[in-house]
């Protein structure tokens, strides 16, 4: 890929973020900060590639594998507590008899 | 193209999909759960695919899996224990950690990268070769830092385990902080120019920049600079797919963002504070002693429990406005007794949400979805303010500065222009409060002096527990 394209995905990328989230309930701010926050963790996937590639390097494996720890606490934990959150305002119809 | 390239190509493709989807669907009440595990999905979907792509090309050493599966052991498990025992109270400060943890990441990606230049045979790339790549891995750094940083203090301060430094309301701050911002801009060139033992001067100073800029901010404005620093990691995480050259990291990086953005954009609209103001303009409360917002209350009504119960026995119509108190006095539950009490006795019960309720936009609403109120009793600002007038009672449980009439009459006051909830108008205010303390911007509250308001002195638990006792004693709900 080269640098000219990757910024092009970086441009369009940012355009589709814009546009995602118009209007959004206040209910729901903290959810989607948590939600966005657990995809940001996404940088698990630069974590894994430099464990791929460290060829040996201790390191660098070492390195690469405290990022990725980093990252899935970021990934797993935001995803679990959003999921907590959003099971109190799903829940409620079924419990109102 | 071979096969393990298009099939890396299809899988990220469907991954950035969902993703979207996900974040789309997260701003809907209705489809927020289902789209949450979408999004966990494709993240998923998205590591499989790496993982296959360099089993089909490259293949992977049994010590990278061993790596592999010690960190993600790891860190699953310490998000997921966490995710599952904290509070919901605690909901701001735990965003605050996940999201410097996930900037801690992209920085250690672009240090190991940067400190261990790897050649890569199978896709002839040096990483440390070009402009390209010690630009992308500067900004990785850097955006890194001053998120994990950042992020942290945050979490410290609405922890309590930080105050504000008196000397970061000055003047002084500023130029602390063009100092460390300068000086990451010469590492930043240095670096380019090759000398890369300037890399650590990067990371310190962008860490300190990080501390510099998030110690001065006050507590009430927390939210939306956690709300900042989550955009900021995914610019760290779009420049950590730089680094590594990877466009499912660049879009999803620069998704969330955007987003994040968005999200702050919406939050700094609810406390009626410009981003800018909340950034360099210091605490509330700091501004407030400098100016004459403080004052001594002169005619204070307090009022026992009883009294509170036989006039909430007599009202047609009350509207709760539950604050932070409420929460940390883990009283959600017992209020929600009191009013499932009130209802049954036919009076009209109505919960009114300011957009800052709690500590973080929305906040709120989580922890009364927690107690299972229901969620058409939840009203907001716009819809509720205009019922006031024609309200017998209103309980006002741990909020403060969100009644402040303050913020409406006197133009002089830091929390002129916030839009407030105008309980005044209301027949009886009820103020259930533990002490005369001032709330989260420190300012005095105008609404405690007026005379159609009461002072229940009491923690908010205690209180409403009492007040159960005295709704029963006078046979309110027992039909």
């Amino acid at each position: 890929m080269s640098f000219i394209s990757l910024l092009w995905v970086l441009l369009l990328g940012s355009l589709l973020g814009l546009e995602l989230i118009g209007k959004v309930p206040p209910t729901l701010h903290t959810p989607l900060m948590s939600g966005a926050n657990a995809i940001s963790g996404i940088t698990m996937l630069a974590a894994l590639t430099l464990i791929v590639k460290a060829e040996g390097n201790v390191p660098l494996l070492i390195i690469g594998s405290v990022s990725l720890g980093f990252a899935l606490f970021n990934v797993v934990g935001g995803f679990f507590v959003t999921d907590r959150m959003l099971a109190m305002f799903s829940r409620k119809p079924s419990n109102k008899k | 193209m071979n096969l393990p390239v298009i099939i890396k190509f299809v899988i990220d493709l469907l991954a950035v999909l969902l993703l979207a989807l996900g974040i789309k669907g997260l701003s809907k009440v209705k489809s927020a759960r289902d789209a949450n595990r979408l999004a966990a999905f494709a993240m998923s979907l998205s590591v499989v695919g790496l993982l296959s792509y360099y089993l089909g090309t490259s293949g992977i050493a049994v010590q990278s899996w061993i790596w592999i599966i010690i960190g993600s052991i790891i860190g699953s498990l310490f998000g997921a224990i966490l995710a599952k025992k904290v509070p919901m109270t605690s909901m701001p400060e735990t965003v605050a950690l996940f999201n410097g943890c996930g900037g801690m990441s992209s920085l250690l990606v672009a240090l190991g990268v940067a400190i261990f230049p790897i050649s890569n045979s199978a896709e002839n790339l040096d990483f440390f070769k070009s402009l390209i790549n010690e630009v992308s891995i500067s900004v990785s750094i850097f955006v890194g830092a001053i998120t994990f940083t950042g992020s942290i203090v945050a979490m410290a301060k609405l922890q309590g385990w930080l105050s504000t430094p008196g000397w970061t309301q000055s003047k002084v701050r500023h130029f602390v902080n063009i100092v460390f911002a300068v000086a990451s801009l010469i590492a930043f060139f240095d670096l380019i120019n090759g000398n890369r033992s300037s890399i650590w001067l990067l990371v310190i100073v962008s860490s300190l920049l990080g501390v510099g800029v998030t110690l001065p901010i006050g507590g009430a404005d927390m939210p939306v600079v956690i709300s900042l620093l989550n955009s900021y990691s995914g610019i760290a995480a779009a420049a950590a797919g730089f680094v590594v050259d990877s466009q499912l990291l660049i879009v999803a990086g620069a998704m969330v963002g955007a987003a994040g953005l968005i999200l702050t954009q919406v939050m700094c609209k609810g406390m009626n504070r410009s981003l800018v103001s909340v950034l360099f303009g210091g605490s509330l409360s700091a501004q407030s002693t400098a100016s004459s917002g403080s004052g001594e209350y002169t005619n204070i009504t307090s009022c026992s429990v009883e009294e509170c119960a036989l006039t909430l026995e007599a009202a047609n119509k009350v509207i709760i406005v539950p604050g932070y108190g409420l929460a940390v006095a883990q009283a959600q539950h017992t209020l929600r007794e009191v009013t499932k009490k009130l209802e049954q006795n036919g009076i009209e019960v109505v919960y009114a949400i300011h957009p800052v309720a709690g500590r973080m936009p929305g906040h709120m609403n989580v922890l009364l979805a927690e107690a299972d109120v229901p969620y058409e009793q939840l009203k907001e600002m716009d819809v509720v303010n205009p019922d006031f007038p024609a309200t017998d009672v209103v309980l006002v449980l741990g909020a403060n500065d969100v009644v402040n009439p303050q913020a409406k009459n006197d133009s002089s006051s830091p929390l002129y222009g916030m839009p407030v909830l105008d309980v005044q108008e209301a027949r009886t205010v009820f103020v259930i409060k533990r002490g005369m303390s001032a709330g989260y911007s420190g300012i005095k509250n105008d609404l405690f002096d007026l005379p159609n308001t009461s002072m229940v002195f009491g923690d908010a638990k205690k209180v409403l527990n009492d007040l159960i006792g005295e709704l029963k004693d006078l046979g309110v709900g027992e039909k």
